[in-house]
């Protein structure tokens, strides 16, 4: 059994560097079910902390530090087997699948069955009240049902934590609450870490989590 | 950003792709221009030589008009790249972002799928002096006969450099339409004009050295492909004497075989020719870019353009409706019963000439399909293997990889092909269909990648870093989202090499031997005899298959994804 300590996700001594100058220096404990938010201005390089502990730093980048869930080291893993959910400002459903077999694509391999991939699918899709839209083209989805198909598929994919790259900032206003809302509660729900990097204070505050502000560049 | 992934043992192909990419443009070269050195200087142990001379050199230089021959081939290369780009230079400049453009431009690209020898018979039929241009003048001029001039076949080879620049024409200009988004064109536009350029003036002075410089590979191809071009010089080009490669085919496919060491020495002279003629335009590119500094310096604005400009529409409509003509006409002649001198079109249709063509069409025409599958199934495998690895590692391939990729296309086939007959015979394997796939996936490979790399490089990578995240495996993000969702481009690049391979003559003829056919070679072989039905019979068809690659590349995905409305194009 690991110990509660070590529950959650621990960022130890982070330091990100381009071209010999120092982006970003950071140790940060996000509890599970537990927000950090990363704050700056665009430019700042806020989304290289996201790309370090997801492991897709571009080369060009120098990084050390370590990135441990529930006590396992992430930065010794390849990217596929970290299971660091990702969300971007667009819900990047892909375009050749139907909606189901978007969600079914991010089902664990542990699931053999063809029919069972496409059962958590559905059930996925109930979940947030688009039941029986399995079979659409995720394009004829209207904006904020994009973005819940897409929460579904990180989430059915059994992640270690979420990363979150501004995904509300392309949504309507009236439509960024309720995505807010929906992502901290079920993020909360499964007991994930978060790391949101944005430049909108307002989802800090929802967040509710610690707030890391970059320097401009 | 790049995915970090550590390589998995079912991947080690993708780390040995670029690799392997680069042994199969560049050691066919390096091992047949070998092939090819020592021969003509007298080392061929298989045909009894085996001491260093320069007897051959010395025969080549005695054959007749032997150097009218080489200078023949190195104006043709010199003057096709000229007026080909000059072309394309003044449409580009004059009338880039208009409407007509657009139009024009879409007119233009399918040109670059009809193979040289079928745009070359078509052409021939045009404006042969028994040919549709003069039928459609007989009844004004009063012409009742076809007259006796020498158009097709004249001695200074001017048909053959207009058929020539009908094909290189499209293929400079889609290279050139594809560097132009790199620069900045409609502000760049908007701000010379405010200084009172005119539209030709302001885009030479600014945007067009950059856009050169993307695609001065491309035009140093078209050169060495004119220098040694014998398809189309077959064709259309001089007889008494014929232009160097024509000769050197002669002699390289001659039954005396001792008659090789004398082509030897000609693929070394065409060699030279070619270096010849690349470095001639490499003086003509310095005295143009000072000529253009020296307008530039004098302000020259060049507001009374409306000529140019016109005269620039003019000739890439030209060829367009030549092109096209020249097709149509072959259709024409495959189908026509009698069809005698003055008329403008036959007196009745049959479909006797195809059903007597059809029994010896049918190897050939296999032989065809088959290198032209494996050919481009394997270029396609090796390109989008480099391509992964580029996007695993974040390491584009840079300008000395590119240049190894225009390497095949710049080379003269003639010198290098020869060498590698040399290599197959003296192996003494019968794998010939082999061999010919091989010889034929070194002309393929570049267009591949060419046409590949940029929509792949374009693909948004946050695709990958999902997919990725989601926890699955680099190979089922390649299999399951990124070939499905770039089809299209994939199944162009697949059109694109099968129309390449479909086209290819001199590496068919060479590595064939007559003992395996294809339908371009029987095509080019026809050539002498005349019989324009048959003819039409096996252009047409040769036409007819790189267009139906193309259509089934962009109908496939249409009807693939016709549920999907972000996939469409």
């Amino acid at each position: 059994m690991t110990e509660s300590r070590d529950k959650g996700l621990a960022l130890t001594d982070i330091t990100i560097g381009l071209n010999g100058r120092t982006l970003l220096r950071l140790s940060a404990r996000v509890a599970p079910g537990a927000v950090l938010t990363v704050m700056g201005p665009s430019g700042s390089g806020k989304s290289s902390l996201l790309a370090y502990i997801g492991g897709f730093l571009d080369p060009a980048f120098v990084a050390s530090g370590s990135c441990r869930v529930d006590g396992l080291e992430l930065t010794s893993l390849p990217a596929e087997q970290r299971h660091a959910g990702l969300l971007f400002q667009d819900p990047l459903l892909f375009p050749h699948m139907s909606v189901a077999a978007n969600i079914a694509f991010a089902v664990p391999p542990s699931v053999r069955s063809r029919a069972e991939r496409r059962a958590i699918a559905e059930r996925a899709l109930a979940e947030i009240e688009l039941a029986g839209f399995g079979d659409r083209d995720p394009d004829t989805l209207s904006g904020g049902q994009k973005a819940r198909v897409a929460l579904q598929r990180v989430l059915v994919s059994q992640p270690r934590l979420l990363l979150l790259d501004e995904p509300f900032s392309k949504l309507d206003m009236a439509l960024r609450d309720q995505a807010r809302q929906l992502v901290f509660d079920r993020a909360n729900a499964a007991g994930l870490p978060v790391v949101l990097v944005t430049h909108d204070e307002a989802d800090a505050a929802a967040a509710g989590g610690a707030v890391f502000e970059m320097r401009a560049a | 950003m790049a995915l970090a992934a550590r390589p998995t043992g079912s991947l080690s192909f993708v780390r040995l792709a670029p690799g392997l990419t680069l042994a199969v443009l560049l050691l066919p070269i390096a091992f047949g221009l070998a092939a090819t050195f020592l021969p003509a200087f007298g080392y061929l142990p298989a045909l009894g030589g085996t001491e260093l001379t320069l007897a051959h050199f010395e025969s080549l230089f005695a054959m007749p008009a032997i150097w009218r021959s080489a200078a023949l081939s190195l104006l043709t290369g010199v003057v096709t790249a000229g007026v080909s780009l000059l072309i394309v230079m003044l449409f580009v400049a004059g009338w880039a972002g208009t409407r007509t453009f657009a139009r024009l431009q879409h007119a233009v690209s399918p040109l670059l799928a009809i193979p040289h020898a079928a745009a070359a018979f078509g052409l021939a039929f045009l404006i042969a002096p028994s040919g549709f241009l003069v039928r459609l003048a007989a009844p004004w001029a009063g012409i009742e006969r076809p007259p006796d001039w020498l158009i097709v076949n004249d001695p200074l080879g001017l048909t053959m450099m207009a058929g020539l620049v009908a094909k290189e024409m499209p293929f400079l200009l889609l290279v050139t339409l594809a560097a132009l988004p790199q620069v900045k064109r409609a502000e760049t536009m908007q701000l010379v004009s405010a200084f009172g350029y005119g539209r030709i003036a302001g885009f030479l002075f600014t945007l067009w050295p950059q856009v050169y410089r993307q695609i001065r590979f491309a035009v140093y191809a078209v050169i060495a492909y004119a220098t040694a071009v014998v398809d189309v010089a077959v064709i259309l080009g001089p007889n008494l004497p014929a232009i160097l490669p024509v000769r050197l085919l002669q002699w390289m496919n001659d039954p005396d075989l001792s008659l090789r060491f004398l082509a030897s020495a000609g693929a070394v002279l065409q060699l030279g020719v070619t270096l010849g003629a690349l470095l001639g335009w490499l003086v003509i590119e310095q005295v143009a870019s000072s000529i253009c500094a020296a307008l530039r310096g004098r302000g020259l604005r060049m507001v009374r353009e409306r000529m140019l400009r016109i005269a620039a529409l003019a000739a890439t409509g030209t060829t367009a409706v030549l092109v096209f003509g020249g097709i149509a006409l072959l259709a024409l002649w495959s189908f026509a019963a009698l069809w005698q001198f003055p008329a403008i079109l036959p007196d009745a249709f049959t479909l006797s000439t195809w059903q007597r063509a059809l029994p010896r069409i049918l190897e050939p025409l296999a032989v065809t399909l088959g290198a032209g599958a494996l050919s481009t199934a394997i270029a396609l495998c090796l390109t989008i293997a480099c391509l992964e690895q580029e996007a695993r590692t974040g390491r584009v391939a840079g300008r000395r990889a590119m240049l190894a990729i225009y390497l095949p296309l710049i080379v003269p086939q003639i010198a290098f092909v020869f060498g590698l007959q040399v290599l197959f015979l003296a192996s003494g394997t019968d794998q010939r269909f082999a061999a010919l796939v091989f010889v034929h996936l070194v002309f393929v490979l570049p267009y591949v990648f060419l046409s590949l790399s940029d929509p792949w490089r374009a693909f948004d990578r946050r695709y990958d870093l999902i997919a990725a995240g989601l926890g699955r495996s680099r190979l089922a993000l390649l299999l399951k989202v990124r070939l499905p969702m770039l089809s299209r481009a994939v199944l162009t690049a697949a059109a694109v090499g099968f129309a390449v391979s479909v086209g290819q003559y001199l590496p068919t003829v060479l590595i064939g031997e007559g003992r395996l056919t294809t339908v371009t070679t029987e095509a080019v072989a026809l050539a002498a005899g005349g019989n324009r039905r048959v003819i039409g019979v096996y252009a047409f068809l040769q036409t007819l298959l790189p267009f139906l690659a193309f259509a089934i590349a962009s109908l496939a995905p249409a009807l693939l994804w016709r549920n999907r409305r972000a996939m469409r194009p």
